[in-house]
């Protein structure tokens, strides 16, 4: 299983965590600490795999962004590296054409991806049209509330007018 | 892409990016939580969305690393807001900010379980995903059937069945009672049935977590896998969006066959047939194509069927295929494929005969030991060492060690350990093996362990050929410029030991070996001196004629180390110092180390836990120091004088009872219990596992000091008693049934027990067949007993049986016993022992064996409670005066004591290692003495025994007994009872019959002749007085007892003393 996720910066800065095993804050920070040491570091042709603490951290590097992976030594290495780049893709179509950038101001719709690509450490969902499709169904939701919202408030606004 | 209406939060992520520093990037974190939480604080004014944006700051700001303590309640009520912006916010950010063991996630359950039993699919999707992916043991209960319910659902869609498929996959994982594997078995079968990939997907995951914990009951499951499989091999039937680069999901496919790998074996011969096919096909059918993606889900479906192949223990054919292809991938250039062909290659090392076609690639892994990157540079290695046999191990260590001068440092230490292995277990003649270990320590001597080189100690000990050669070795290595303090160790201790083998070779006299290794002494660390200082003490002894010059030289050492400030340092200087003065009988003390017993390597051990976890490096370190420290403590305990062990500080609290025996095969057991507190004034090094080490290596020389021949004579009745030489602890033995050929036990066993309470080793049982023999080492409540069985005949003895009984509060764990012990032999048996809690039960050892046609099954009981290093620490006493009460505290008054001189019993409690404290109280009547006890729930734990008596009546005391746990008083104030009502024996005369109790008419004893005694004058060498030193050793009863002082005065506790109410 992946037992986290992180995006990681070429500066170190941190740009999307996700534990699925239960890490106290302070093991957090310790362990992104750890591993940005050892991934930025890495030269560009060496291969994606790192041997941590008996785990494995699977890590692909996207332009500035590392996306990074933890998973127990005898998971399929390759198979979780094209998760990686299977969630790359779908940010891509999402935001059209990704960039740092994106990830930084809708780092909240990056956490809404993986909820619907990883659940409990484990991939729930293969196809990028599938979750495309879910995206913009919350997506919608989140906009009709708002509307009917706004609607509300005009109508209170102008019964107190 | 603009984010969707949250300005603020936009805001503050550029302020934040704008920051020119870390500085300034706190302060404006700093101030946003400020203004945050002031906004929480008057909830009322919030509205919705100003509470959801100021929650994804939040979570913004933790992502970046800051501690969020505070607004997690709100994270959490957001969870139960009406509509579903809010609620997901709530979600998403509640499962980022908390994990499982939060408490505030308790207060959402019965949120997140409306949610999901509610109809509102949207709000389903929310709160599975937050259950799958932080959900715990709580969740799993009160969860796990609703969820089941979803998953199963026909009225559901696909998007929330997936969720609630690996929704329970955690919920298992948190607990796998919640799944009722009966019910479930159908169910899972059914959903393998599954159009939706998506909800396959999902479902296969669940099935890998079911059948990696019980394959069994899943068998019905294995036959659809398999159709899985072929649906996705064939491409019959699958979505476009679920192919990936033209594959059909290889996600699913590698699931798939990761379950298949929990099944042993297929035995329908038509789904065998039909997996193989599929098997064959992606062997064959997988290229290397150009798109990285491609190349990399084909590969990774490549490599599961790989191992799947592996696991199925498939044909010869298509097995040595399988070595073809990863011979291939371990040469190609793409690293990852690279790195991935090693990693098999060592996984399949473990099926049997593809050795030799693993052994063809030997030159191309070489080569990838010196691969740029260190993840591939980490697999050859691992290859490397599982591939290493006799045929290749001068081959593979070599490169190693060449590889290790130019190893990165992270790798070093591992690297040294296993070729420290290798060598050691293929070693094709032993002096390749000191070569091998002599140059890793040259090259690597900060990541050689101790352990290693006390290994090349134990073998060049156990060797005779090898000692010349490897002395002469040691000696090549000094005069190299600079060495490294671990050659200095060992250098030493070989030439120490061995250098006389070399006497006349050239640069190799006495003289100049001294000078060429007291040129390193100003170089070297304290833990290296002790070492140093036995060597010229030993070369010393092998100068012969003597020669003065030499001696005054080494004299004036031993004379500057005399006030050393380290102990260690300081004794051997004295001692040595004094031995080197007695001429003649220096030799028999400082001859050569006896040979250690064979015993598993204890870096080989090492390894082993090593690959059990590396998670935790440092617990497993010092587990292994530990280990190791114990491995090569156990010298030969029947060395020339058979000296007491010298483990520093241990002595076993003992409890025993005693089942004797009537003619007839009825067991009687007349329960006599006995017990013995031993107790040792200690307080040891917790650091340094290799100076313990070198105390014991070193132990017979050191303690035989000056009085050792006021030792010898009790050790020698013991040895004259038992044929074997003497090494036993507190035990006893008693045959319980006897046949019609009965055989009768040599010498009184109840006396041999009582002997054995008081001392760590001895002879426990003999008969004309047999002598077992038993030795104690005790480390807190940790007690390694070796049991001694010697065949006293000249034909062997057939099915040997040992079993022990344990009492409810000892563990003990008996190593195998060989069914045969050959003619004059003698087997060792270790005994590992734990002692849980205060108890004065004793274990039995059940002991049965065959001679010629006699049979014979005597039953001994053993003993140990458990031990007790005794560390007095004043103030710890001073404090206990003080706050003890029932039932910490219990007092009784004893009668019918059988009569006993003051002097006596005072021998009596020192020899339980219940060490006197005189001076303690001004009654001379009165004894106070004090012990530690260790077991498993007391841990550390002191006692305190104050014995009024009255001089008047010699058959009465009061008795006050305290500690800090009320159990381990009653047990002790009840042994001790038991012990002065019945006293078995004087604790020297192990010979002598047990007194009738009325025997002796004790007179009173005034406490100044207590003090000719010389029990009751070691007694008086332990009162405070001397409370101004540091550290100090002293022999007690043959034991050997470190006392450390707080530097406390004496007088600040004497008051506290007299504030007990005293006769």
């Amino acid at each position: 299983m992946i037992h986290f996720v992180l995006l990681i910066s070429r500066q170190g800065k941190v740009r999307l965590t996700k534990w699925y095993s239960p890490y106290s804050q302070k093991e957090r920070n310790k362990v992104i600490r750890e591993l940005s040491g050892v991934i930025l570091t890495r030269g560009p042709k060496l291969c994606n795999f790192v041997e941590w603490r008996g785990y494995k951290v699977v890590y692909k590097r996207y332009a500035s962004l590392y996306f990074c992976m933890c998973i127990d030594q005898d998971d399929n290495e390759l198979e979780v590296l094209e998760i990686i780049h299977h969630y790359v893709e779908i940010l891509d179509r999402y935001f059209g054409s990704v960039c740092e950038l994106d990830l930084i101001f809708n780092f909240h719709k990056a956490y809404y991806i993986l909820d619907e690509l990883l659940i409990a450490g484990e991939l729930q969902e293969s196809s990028k049209k599938t979750v495309a499709r879910l995206i913009a169904a919350q997506d919608s939701l989140v906009e009709t509330a708002k509307e009917q919202a706004s609607s509300i408030s005009n109508i209170i606004a102008q019964a107190t007018k | 892409m603009a984010l969707s209406g949250m300005r603020g939060l936009s805001v503050f992520i550029s302020d934040i990016r704008n920051c020119p520093n870390k500085d300034q990037e706190r302060l404006r974190v700093d101030k946003e939580l400020g203004n945050i939480r002031t906004r929480f604080k008057n909830e009322k004014g919030l509205t919705p969305y100003e509470k959801k944006k100021y929650v994804w700051k939040m979570l913004y700001i933790y992502m970046l690393g800051y501690d969020v303590d505070f607004g997690h309640m709100e994270a959490v009520s957001l969870i139960s807001a009406p509509k579903y912006p809010e609620k997901q916010v709530g979600y998403i950010v509640t499962s980022s900010l908390l994990n499982e063991n939060h408490d505030f996630l308790r207060l959402a359950i019965n949120t997140v379980r409306n949610d999901i039993i509610g109809r509102n699919e949207t709000f389903q999707c929310l709160a599975l995903t937050m259950v799958g992916n932080i959900g715990g043991r709580e969740f799993a209960e009160s969860l796990a059937a609703d969820v089941q319910k979803l998953l199963i659902s026909s009225s559901c869609r696909p998007l929330v069945r997936k969720k609630a498929a690996l929704c329970l996959l955690r919920l298992y994982r948190k607990n796998p009672d919640v799944v009722n594997i009966d019910g479930w078995v159908d169910r899972m079968a059914q959903l393998l049935d599954e159009r939706d990939i998506g909800v396959l997907t999902s479902s296969m995951s669940l099935l890998v977590a079911l059948v990696s914990n019980n394959h069994e009951a899943y068998w019905s499951c294995l036959p659809k896998c398999v159709k899985v499989l072929e649906r996705l091999a064939r491409n019959q039937d699958i979505p476009q969006e679920y192919t990936y680069y033209g594959i059909p999901s290889p996600w699913l496919q590698v699931k798939a066959m990761r379950a298949l790998q929990y099944f042993p074996t297929i035995e329908d011969p038509n789904c065998r047939r039909s997996l193989f096919e599929v098997l064959q096909r992606i062997l064959m059918g997988t290229d290397v194509v150009k798109n990285v993606n491609k190349n990399n889900a084909a590969h990774a479906v490549l490599f599961e069927a790989l191992a799947l192949v592996m696991h199925l223990d498939a044909e010869k054919e298509m097995m040595s295929q399988c070595v073809a292809l990863l011979g291939k991938f371990i040469a190609v250039r793409e690293p990852n494929i690279r790195y991935l062909g090693l990693e098999n290659m060592t996984r399949m090392l473990m099926v049997t005969d593809v050795q030799d076609s693993i052994k063809r690639h030997q030159a191309q892994i070489i080569t990838s030991l010196k691969d740029p990157d260190i993840s591939i540079r980490r697999r050859a290695l691992d290859l490397l060492y599982g591939m290493c046999d006799i045929s290749n191990a001068k081959d593979i260590v070599e490169e190693l060690l060449q590889y290790l001068s130019t190893a990165d440092f992270a790798m070093r230490e591992e690297l040294s350990l296993k070729a420290a292995i290798l060598a050691e277990k293929f070693a094709p003649d032993l002096s390749w093996y000191v070569d091998v270990i002599l140059q890793l320590i040259d090259k690597a001597g900060d990541f050689v362990s101790d352990d290693i080189w006390f290994r090349v100690v134990q073998f060049v000990t156990n060797n005779e050929d090898l000692q010349p050669y490897a002395a002469a070795k040691a000696r090549e290595y000094l005069d190299k410029p600079a060495i490294h303090e671990t050659m200095v160790k060992v250098s030493a201790y070989l030439l120490g030991e061995f250098s006389h083998l070399l006497a006349r070779r050239p640069g190799c006299s006495p003289k100049e070996i001294f000078i060429i290794i007291h040129e390193k002494l100003p170089t070297v660390s304290t833990s290296t001196i002790p070492i140093l200082l036995s060597t010229y003490a030993k070369i010393l002894m092998h100068t012969q004629p003597p020669d003065p010059e030499l001696q005054n030289q080494i004299w004036a050492i031993f004379n500057k180390y005399e006030s050393c400030i380290d102990a260690e340092i300081q004794q051997r200087a004295v001692e040595y110092f004094a031995l080197s003065r007695k001429g003649a009988a220096v030799m028999d003390i400082l001859a050569e180390m006896p040979k250690f017993p064979e015993r598993q390597s204890a870096l080989i051990k090492k390894a082993e836990v090593a690959e059990v976890d590396s998670a935790d490096q440092s617990a497993i370190k010092l587990r292994a120091q530990q280990q190791t420290s114990n491995a090569l403590v156990v010298t030969d305990q029947h060395s020339a004088n058979g000296p007491p062990p010298t483990v520093p500080a241990v002595g076993p609290l003992t409890l025993v009872k005693v089942p004797s025996t009537s003619g007839n095969a009825e067991h009687t057991s007349e329960g006599q219990a006995l017990t013995q507190p031993n107790g040792t004034l200690t307080k040891i090094d917790p650091q340094t596992p290799s100076e313990d080490l070198l105390g014991d290596l070193l132990g017979p020389l050191a303690i035989e000091g000056p009085p050792g021949a006021a030792v010898q004579p009790q050790q020698n009745a013991v040895s004259e008693v038992g044929g074997v030489p003497s090494a036993v602890d507190g035990a006893a033995i008693v045959p319980v049934g006897e046949y019609s050929n009965s055989v009768q036990p040599i010498g009184n066993i109840n006396e041999r027990f009582y002997a054995l309470c008081l001392k760590d080793s001895g002879v426990l049982y003999e008969d004309p067949y047999i002598q077992i023999g038993i030795k104690a080492e005790w480390r807190a409540q940790h007690g390694h007993l070796v049991l001694f069985l010697g065949n006293k005949n000249t034909s062997p003895l057939d099915s040997v049986q040992a079993l022990v009984l344990p009492p409810a509060h000892l563990k003990m764990e008996l190593s195998l016993v060989p069914e045969t012990i050959p003619p004059r032999a003698q087997v060792q048996c270790p005994l590992e022992v734990l002692n849980l809690r205060p108890s004065r039960d004793v274990a039995v050892l059940d002991f049965s064996y065959k001679f010629g046609e006699c049979e014979a099954s005597p039953s001994s009981s053993s003993e140990q409670i458990s031990s007790a290093y005794i560390s007095v620490c004043r103030r710890v006493l001073s404090s206990m005066e003080i706050s003890f009460r029932p039932p910490l505290k219990l007092q009784e008054v004893v009668r019918g004591v059988r009569p006993l001189p003051l002097a006596e019993m005072a021998n009596l409690f020192n020899s339980f290692r219940l060490m006197i404290c005189p001076g303690l109280d001004p009654n001379p009547n009165n004894l106070v003495a004090s012990t530690t006890f260790y077991s498993e729930s007391t841990r550390a734990m002191l006692c305190l025994i104050r014995i009024e008596t009255d001089p008047a009546d010699r058959t009465q005391l009061r008795m006050t007994v305290a500690s800090g746990d009320p159990m381990l008083t009653f047990e002790l104030k009840e042994f001790m009872k038991e012990q002065l009502v019945s006293i078995p024996t004087a604790p020297h005369g192990p010979t002598a019959p047990p007194t009738p109790p009325v025997a002796q008419v004790a007179q009173p004893t005034s406490p100044v002749k207590a003090l000719t005694d010389p029990g009751a004058m070691l007694a008086a060498e332990w009162s405070f007085e001397d409370f101004g030193l540091v550290t100090r050793k002293k022999s007690v009863n043959g034991s050997f007892l470190v006392l450390v002082m707080d530097g406390q005065s004496l007088a600040s506790f004497r008051p506290n003393n007299k504030a007990e109410p005293n006769k």
